[in-house]
């Protein structure tokens, strides 16, 4: 089966905007609800992937050890770019946040030695080796596999698996955000977005809670970063260019700007302009070839994003009162 | 020695053209208050206008040059009518103009990609003429650049200086409500500041391409962060500032090359160094270098 009515090619889709759903909630806490104007949330991501890969095909480490001190880099990442750059105001955190990702793809890039240059992570081992580094996570997927045959039969193949997999860990991170986002340290945060100086005049340690917002979405993004490792079987620094980190922005703005449940919804709509003007054959769409129509993507997400800011800043489910952006 | 001096001409003629094209952003920025994330693609599309004027229709290049001048100046004009000054008046802050700006830079790109395609594409010059100057050797690109980049950025700064309207924007820029309570005209200058910014970001552009030889669709982009630390460098709003920190910038990236600077960084780093002179300015002095202190 080709087309609309592909399953397969459905779960795909349904993968890749899972993985954006994690990686949007991590800007998501950054952004919508602290307020901090975080270009560079892509790197998070690349130091995620790679610091695992690197671990696992280099060292021999076990994929899920490797995987929790690939989070962790990354958060000590968040703190690091934190430190000097959480006083800056927002437009100067911006321009700042995407040299810090620049800086990350570009060492990527040109530090063959460590993460296989441009070729990517098949590299690692020197050219020619062809370095893997998921054999472990394709076996816990095979498992994972066996156990949803029992429900799904046939249709149970590698996408739909890591389908469940990766929404399974999306809707917990919705969840426990959901509940943190309501805690007294998801109130403070958001009291800082609105009113610095009132919450600092309580007594509220302004940049701490930034410092730990930005962390926390550092993490997401490193969570986010290993789906995107584990699916792919193999990533290059073009995977992490700052479109990445425009996307996610999309799907925040488009979902609704410190709502949770507007990331999966701006994720999954995301998916669908991506999928859909690949297989519409209606004109004007059928005079482009696949080349044209993936720019053609990009020019429809730019007016996206431009007609949201323009006309419904807050998204799909935001609130006008909770705007971060004017 | 030979070799410093080449890097420190290497580095004016890449400086000029950031400069160029910084100058533009910063009134933009300061006037405006628009981070205008599309700036690179400005240059860009004046890149690619030039291309289809020298080549496809055959005309010299300082015609092709001019064309994309005044194409990229109407397109920037356009946008202000269109779709900046609509924004402004429904009310857009820095940030939501700045997200804008990502949506018109990724409209911009891929409609400069639908239009040339995405290989790469050269000017018809002759690229093999070099003139050696001493020990210093220049192509006849890096020549034109060096010519025609400090003509540009002379009359502009002549323009900052002494007209009325130069003297406005830099009002403006410094201090709205001020200039506004003057009598100057709002309106018109910022009209006039798209002009002049859009059209120097083709010219800007063009000279890339020059100096690049080959270019594609992501050139203005690549070239985007050096402008903004130039801008950053320089203090935000000022054309002068623009202008000297396009220098300094070009030349700290070439001459950070330098051999004799413990083997210098390997040049494929140029870029990274000025994201971290970028990163270091608004750390430790985000008013710029040669702003006043003063809360920014």
């Amino acid at each position: 089966m080709t087309g609309l009515a592909n399953v397969q090619f459905w779960a795909f889709v349904g993968v890749v905007a899972g993985i954006f759903t994690i990686f949007s909630l991590g800007l998501q806490v950054q952004f919508g609800f602290a307020g901090l104007l975080n270009f560079g949330h892509v790197a998070f991501m690349a130091i995620g992937a790679y610091t695992m890969a690197i671990l696992v095909v280099k060292t021999g480490l076990s994929l899920w050890i490797a995987s929790l001190i690939a989070i962790a880099v990354s958060m000590g990442f968040g703190l690091l770019l934190g430190l000097p750059t959480l006083r800056l105001r927002a437009d100067y955190l911006a321009i700042t946040t995407i040299a810090f990702g620049e800086i990350v793809r570009y060492l990527a890039l040109n530090e063959q030695e460590l993460t296989g240059g441009p070729q990517g992570t098949i590299n690692l081992e020197g050219a020619g080796a062809a370095a893997r580094y998921n054999d472990e996570w394709l076996d816990f997927q095979r498992t994972v596999q066996g156990w949803l045959e029992v429900l799904l039969g046939d249709n149970a193949t590698r996408d739909v698996t890591m389908l469940v997999i990766v929404w399974t860990v999306a809707l917990v991170a919705i969840v426990l955000l959901q509940i943190l986002v309501r805690s007294p340290w998801g109130r403070v945060l958001r009291s800082i977005r609105e009113d610095e100086d009132a919450a600092s005049a309580l007594g509220k340690n302004v940049f701490s809670y930034r410092l730990q917002a930005l962390a926390l979405g550092a993490a997401l993004g490193a969570v986010a970063g290993l789906f995107f490792a584990f699916q792919f079987s193999f990533f290059s620094p073009n995977d992490f260019e700052p479109l990445t980190t425009f996307f996610a922005y999309v799907i925040v703005i488009l979902g609704g700007t410190a709502k949770n449940w507007g990331v999966p919804l701006g994720a999954l709509i995301f998916g669908f302009i991506f999928a859909g003007t690949r297989f519409l054959d209606v004109w004007p769409l059928n005079t482009f070839d696949s080349a044209e129509r993936a720019y053609l993507r990009l020019i429809i997400v730019g007016l996206i994003l431009i007609g949201l800011m323009a006309f419904r800043p807050q998204g799909i489910l935001g609130k006008r009162e909770e705007l971060v952006v004017e | 020695m030979t070799e410093l001096l080449q890097l420190v001409v290497n580095g004016l003629v890449t400086g000029s053209i950031i400069a160029i094209a910084a100058i533009g952003l910063s009134l933009v920025y300061g006037i405006l208050k628009i981070v205008n994330f599309a700036h690179g693609d400005y240059l860009t599309l004046g890149a690619f206008v030039a291309f289809t004027v020298n080549v496809t229709w055959g005309f010299g290049m300082a015609g092709a040059a001019l064309a994309a001048i005044v194409a990229v100046a109407l397109v920037g004009f356009g946008l202000e009518r269109g779709l900046w000054r609509p924004l402004r008046r429904r009310g857009s802050g820095l940030i939501g103009l700045f997200i804008v700006s990502i949506g018109l830079a990724l409209v911009l790109r891929n409609v400069i990609l639908l239009v040339w395609g995405a290989r790469p594409r050269r000017y018809d010059v002759d690229v093999f003429q070099v003139y050696e100057l001493g020990p210093i050797r220049l192509s006849q690109s890096q020549l034109v650049v060096i010519v025609v980049a400090s003509t540009a950025i002379t009359l502009v700064g002549l323009m900052l200086a002494r007209t009325r309207l130069g003297k406005g924007m830099r009002a403006l820029a410094d201090n709205r409500q001020l200039a506004a309570a003057t009598g100057i005209d709002a309106d018109r200058i910022t009209t006039y500041t798209w002009l002049l910014a859009a059209g120097l970001a083709g010219l800007g552009g063009v000279l890339q391409g020059l100096l690049q030889n080959a270019f594609t669709p992501s050139m203005g982009f690549t070239l985007l962060l050096p402008i903004f630390a130039a801008v950053i460098l320089g203090g935000v709003g000022s054309a002068y500032g623009a202008l000297v920190g396009g220098l300094v910038l070009g030349l700290v990236m070439e001459v950070s090359t330098w051999s004799a600077l413990a083997g210098g960084i390997p040049s494929v780093y140029k870029p990274v160094v000025a994201f971290a002179v970028l990163i270091g300015v608004l750390v430790l002095r985000p008013q710029g270098v040669l702003g006043r202190a003063r809360t920014v």
